[in-house]
């Protein structure tokens, strides 16, 4: 199964990925080969079984919804990229009126 | 016998009874990494300030009459995915070069309760992906039983610095082998436990179904004090398993005698070595002389296990690494005028290195509209199959053997163009990922002068069972007295 440029293209923009033509190429490649291998399960019946998404039944662990201490803002700040007025800042994201 | 000789529980002892102090510890493993880290280059950070104000700390405890723990003044590597506060956390991976951790993850507080002295932050495969530990974006480690050889991987850095003794233990992470296959390259003992055994918060993540983190050491009785170190329950891990530890070292008896050894066929075949399946075979015939019992076993799902790994392990990681956008911490790249949706893409297209661009696209297309169900949902439903089968062998055996990869450590670079050779090293490991079962790896023999890995797998929250199987057959046996030549 071989995917089309196109299909990488969107994968690319679904994982936000800025690949270069060459670099797309080569994914282009190497994932088509990784999806023949999946079609090895295709040889299992499936039908009734139960997928398994956590080996313990694990259930929803829930805690009082309570105000705690938490990290320091300045302290939290200190691995941004950019900050400004002691916020995350990002390139602008709403257009001004 | 020099004290970096000595194994972690031997330094605890000999700091206890002050026969010598914590600072005179680290200061001789400091000076190890600096006679042997050139060659080997196990670690991403080295701490020495840390490492001897906390051993001071320490010694200034003892000095006042106060126990410093089961762990008191043994240093130790941490695996470089593994938060500790104030210290750089980088995952081997220029998203995260400079990331500071703003806190200490549950395992190194842990660790830090005990008395353990983090030495350093141990070099990996970028994000946890890879067999080789020649993913790391930094540089590659090597095996210290022979240099032009990869250690293994993920966690290549952490057996590389416990089998050159520049600690006597370490922390590593486990999601297809990532503790154990290292591990058998190095000559390590490595024990992934019980998914959900140890907490992970503070560990970033990879596959969140899968990761576990692990001890590494020189041998049984090391990792299972290890191990009683960092289990057990926290809050902030919500698949933190919540019951009674046992005491881990109290299941050193020896003593085999009617356990039940499951040999399962399938992973004896699959590309595994000649030498492999003999050492492994003669490791359980030493079992049996001590008064074990040999189950032979079919496990048929088994050989699904691969391609159910690469689906399942890539999708979460797709979404686990989505966090990675440039905003709150890690690596941004943006020129004057990108908008949000350009700098996040360049940030991740140079941020991350080609296999965890490569695994973020497969997870990405397999969770996409349309080929959900074909993917994700059908790699989870034949991982129930994989889970029955190793419920109907523990109905039968109370422990499994099997090697833990098909061969010894390969050449640096040897596998690098050939991505699926790569994946073959963890077939043996990633079966018992898929059902979240406890699992070790130690040395049963010598091929070339390179290590062979003997795994022996338990039922769930049957680490007792492993450790006291795997501690009687390493002291039947001299393997684990073997030093790495380091050249």
């Amino acid at each position: 199964m071989s995917l089309t440029p196109e299909e990488v293209d969107h994968i690319a923009l679904l994982a936000r990925l800025d690949l270069s033509a060459a670099e797309r190429e080569r994914a282009g490649r190497e994932l088509s080969q990784i999806l023949d291998h999946f079609q090895q399960l295709s040889e299992l019946d499936t039908t009734d079984v139960e997928p398994t998404s956590h080996v313990f039944p694990v259930v929803n662990v829930l805690r009082e919804d309570r105000s705690r201490p938490s990290l320091p803002r300045n302290e939290v700040l200190l691995n941004a990229p950019e900050q400004a007025d002691g916020m995350f800042q990002v390139p602008r994201v709403v257009e001004a009126d | 016998m020099a004290l970096f000789e000595f194994s972690a529980y031997q330094l605890s002892q000999q700091i206890k009874h002050k026969k010598v102090s914590c600072r005179e510890v680290v200061d001789e493993f400091l000076e190890r990494i600096d006679d042997v880290e050139e060659r080997v280059k196990s670690f991403v950070t080295v701490l020495p300030e840390e490492a001897r104000r906390r051993a001071d700390l320490l010694d200034h405890r003892l000095a006042q009459g106060e126990d410093i723990g089961p762990l008191g003044g043994v240093p130790i590597a941490v695996k470089d995915l593994i938060c500790t506060r104030g210290v750089r956390t980088t995952c081997s991976s220029k998203m995260l070069e400079n990331f500071v951790a703003p806190y200490d993850a549950h395992v190194a507080e842990r660790l830090a309760a005990d008395g353990a002295i983090t030495i350093g932050k141990a070099n990996m495969d970028e994000f946890a992906m890879g067999s080789s530990t020649e993913n790391s974006a930094f540089f590659p480690t090597h095996n210290p039983w022979d240099l032009s050889r990869v250690p293994g991987g993920s966690s290549g850095g952490s057996t590389a610095a416990v089998a050159a003794r520049e600690a006597p233990l370490a922390l590593g992470s486990d999601t297809g082998g990532s503790i154990r296959q290292p591990a058998a390259y190095c000559g390590c003992v490595g024990l992934k436990p019980t998914y959900g055994l140890v907490s992970r918060y503070g560990l970033i993540a990879f596959a969140s179904s899968l990761d576990q983190i692990g001890p590494i050491a020189n041998d049984v009785r090391d990792t299972a004090l290890l191990l009683q170190s960092i289990a057990g329950h926290d809050r902030r891990d919500t698949t933190s398993i919540n019951r009674p530890l046992p005491d881990y070292t109290a299941a050193l008896t020896g003593d085999v005698k009617g356990l039940r050894v499951g040999v399962p066929q399938e992973f004896f075949a699959q590309g595994v070595e000649g030498y492999v399946v003999d050492a492994v075979s003669a490791a359980i015939d030493k079992l049996v002389q001590q008064g074990a019992e040999v189950v032979e076993l079919s496990m048929p799902s088994v050989e699904y296990s691969l391609a159910t790994y690469y689906i399942i392990a890539p999708s979460e990681a797709s979404s686990n690494l989505a966090r990675y956008d440039g905003v709150q911490y890690g690596l941004r790249v943006a020129e004057p005028g990108d908008d949000i949706i350009a700098m996040l893409s360049k940030t991740r297209a140079q941020g991350f290195g080609h296999e965890v661009q490569h695994r973020i696209m497969i997870g990405t297309h397999a969770l996409s509209s349309g080929f959900y169900d074909a993917y994700y949902a059908k790699a989870q439903k034949v991982r129930t199959l994989i889970r029955r089968d190793f419920e109907n062998a523990f109905a039968q055996c109370d422990v499994l053997a099997t090697p833990t990869a098909p061969t010894v450590a390969f050449e640096l670079g040897s596998k690098t163009d050939d991505p699926f050779a790569m994946k073959l090293a963890d077939v043996c490991t990633i079966p018992v990922n898929m059902a979240g079962l406890p699992a070790i790896s130690l040395p049963c023999g010598f091929h070339q002068n390179l290590p062979i890995g003997l795994q022996l797998i338990g039922n769930l929250l049957d680490e007792s069972t492993v450790l006291r199987a795997a501690h009687a057959y390493e002291q039947s046996t001299e393997w684990h007295k073997q030093r790495a030549k380091l050249c």
